[in-house]
């Protein structure tokens, strides 16, 4: 098996029908990965051994009549979920030596339904970037252009699938982590519903945004990974009890009279005008699929960018607080008394944009400081949400673009955080919200990709997943592969 | 809004992070930027509007019922502290 990979739903036949084993694939993507990694950087540990172990056992299962839907079928983690044993760096050299002594719950849900794992995928340091450039460990390259980044923070996750060296992988998203790598490396990202999937395990950034979610070729696929990833969780008190549905029982269902709303506010002066034409196709293939769409507004959210900065960083400031150099993590060498021992072991063991946030959220939680600026960016993330709620009266969903552009050159944007953070312009609104949203290959502008964005109310992950599915039936965006990676 | 020197110091010492000399001016600058593009949401009015605690409307966080859950796993966890003796985290002396 050297051809691009298929599609995990088309893995799972190929599993099911004996026409090869898991240890076969898994050997097979163990390969591909070996062979990608020096031009892309997409991974920070591989777990071939455990990995084959795993595929066995999966293979025995399967002679036993004991196999799921997923039984057999290799993923990777983002290296921000804890895994057992296993090195759970999150990007950083803080936990450069951080060996986790327990599974994250997604991370269990998704062996337990049989899934095997490759290994760690690099990232942003603790989820902190739109460009993978902040990663200890090095940034990821873009497939469709090595000089190109692949987005962030779950940039190894997107560049790992986009090469088809992981048939799909796990993600998070506090601010667009999830659909913005999705959208610049041309595949199928969902970040679900604030509570959908447990947060236990997963390296704390800003616990009020962050949410896990992943990356795969199609929405078929993302439909059939996300079952076992979600459902309520003792470990996490924001994990939500409701029941989950069969994501892919509802794929295939008709989108006629469906309401599409385009917000007004993501087709802004900031939007590409090539990207916008694919955009604008996309919607055409709505609407020739029966979907009704209509023009809505979010006043507010262009505010959006700038309530994150003050939110994302207050939470992030308190969740890394626990790097003590005690415990666990980075210690500096020989510190004069045990004031030192922290200043100079969070120092040395954070990277520059990992500070940089630390300290905005310190500002803006320190008295005399805090009302003008945290109280009152809670206050306007409230209206922000209020805005969403007041579209999904009059639509059953929205769409828009992923990001204003495609992919930049490495380097490009390290020097003024501003326009970095500005990448994050149209996806950050769902988070503030807590809605789900999702990413999908809708063309490519100078032969790199770009994404689609959906966003839905709260728990409406089936009827995007149905959307999206419908879309992939009509085009073929995210069956294309990299050509250095075909 | 601009953030001196001063200040970026005393967030760091705020923050228990020692940055090198080098760091300094870099911070000044960038965190100065940052003030200034968050003070747009000054621009918003906010008058009668609750701060959002959560992001499900109407749902509160949950408390679990007060009993024992967890097992000793002290030994386990204490295999990534950097020090350990006797089941203790070592740090320097702080009381002489």
């Amino acid at each position: 098996m050297s051809a691009p990979a298929p599609t995990v739903a088309a893995l799972a036949q190929g599993l099911a029908t004996g026409k090869f084993s898991s240890v076969e694939l898994t050997r097979a993507y163990l390969k591909r990965i070996a062979a990608a990694q020096p031009s892309l950087n997409s991974f920070i540990t591989v777990t071939g051994e455990s990995a084959l172990k795993t595929a066995a056992e999966a293979d025995a299962a399967r002679a036993a009549g004991r196999a799921g839907r997923l039984t057999g079928v290799p993923i990777a983690h983002k290296d921000i979920f804890c895994t057992e044993g296993v090195l759970t760096t999150c990007g950083s050299k803080m936990l450069g030596n951080f060996v986790s002594p327990y599974d994250a719950t997604v991370v269990s849900g998704l062996r337990a339904a049989g899934t095997v794992m490759l290994g760690k995928l690099n990232m942003d340091e603790f989820a902190m970037g739109s460009s993978n450039e902040t990663s200890y460990f090095g940034p990821v390259h873009n497939p469709w252009d090595l000089q190109m980044v692949p987005g962030g923070s779950s940039g190894g996750s997107a560049a790992s699938v986009a090469a088809r060296i992981v048939p799909a992988a796990t993600a998070t998203d506090t601010g667009g982590s999830i659909r913005q790598p999705a959208a610049l490396c041309g595949v199928t990202g969902i970040k679900p519903t604030y509570g959908r999937c447990s947060r236990y395990g997963m390296i704390a950034f800003a616990s009020s945004l962050d949410q896990a979610g992943l990356i795969a070729v199609s929405a078929e696929d993302a439909a059939l990974l996300l079952g076992p990833m979600s459902g309520f969780d003792p470990f996490d008190s924001t994990s939500v009890d409701s029941p989950v549905p069969d994501y892919t029982a509802t794929l295939g269902d008709s989108i006629e009279g469906l309401t599409i709303g385009l917000v007004r506010e993501f087709f802004d002066e900031g939007l590409d005008a090539n990207s916008e034409q694919h955009i604008r196709n996309a919607i055409a293939v709505y609407e020739k699929l029966g979907a009704t769409v209509r023009e809505v507004s979010c006043p507010n959210l262009p505010l959006s960018v700038p309530t994150y900065y003050v939110v994302a960083p207050a939470e992030c400031s308190s969740n890394l607080a626990r790097f003590d150099g005690v415990r666990f993590g980075h210690r500096c060498n020989s510190p004069k008394n045990l004031l030192d021992l922290y200043c100079s072991s969070r120092g040395e063991g954070f990277g520059d944009e990992v500070k940089r946030r630390i300290m905005t959220g310190t500002y803006v939680l320190s008295a005399g400081y805090y009302d003008a600026y945290y109280l009152k960016a809670q206050r306007v993330r409230q209206l922000i949400s209020a805005d969403f709620a007041h579209a999904f009266k009059e639509c059953d969903l929205l769409v828009g673009p992923t990001t204003p552009a495609p992919a930049f050159r490495i380097g490009a944007k390290c020097d003024d955080p501003i326009t970095m953070y500005l990448n994050d312009i149209y996806t950050i609104g769902a988070n503030l919200a807590g809605l789900p949203g999702m990413s999908v290959p809708c063309g490519f502008v100078d032969g790199l990709p770009i994404g689609l964005q959906i966003v839905g109310p709260h728990f409406s992950e089936a009827c995007m997943l149905n959307v999206a599915h419908r879309y992939q039936q009509e085009t073929d965006w995210h069956l294309k592969t990299p050509p250095a990676f075909a | 809004m601009s953030l001196s020197r001063a200040d970026i110091e005393n967030i760091a010492r705020l923050a228990r992070l020692k940055l090198t000399e080098a760091e300094i001016p870099v911070y000044v600058d960038s965190l100065s930027k940052i003030v200034a593009f968050v003070s747009e949401l000054n621009r918003a009015p906010t008058v009668g509007i609750e701060p959002m605690a959560h992001p499900l409307p109407g749902l509160a966080q949950r408390l679990r019922t007060d009993e024992v859950a967890e097992t000793d796993r002290r030994e386990v966890y204490q295999r990534n502290a950097p020090t350990v003796e006797a089941g203790l985290y070592l740090v320097p002396k702080v009381i002489e």
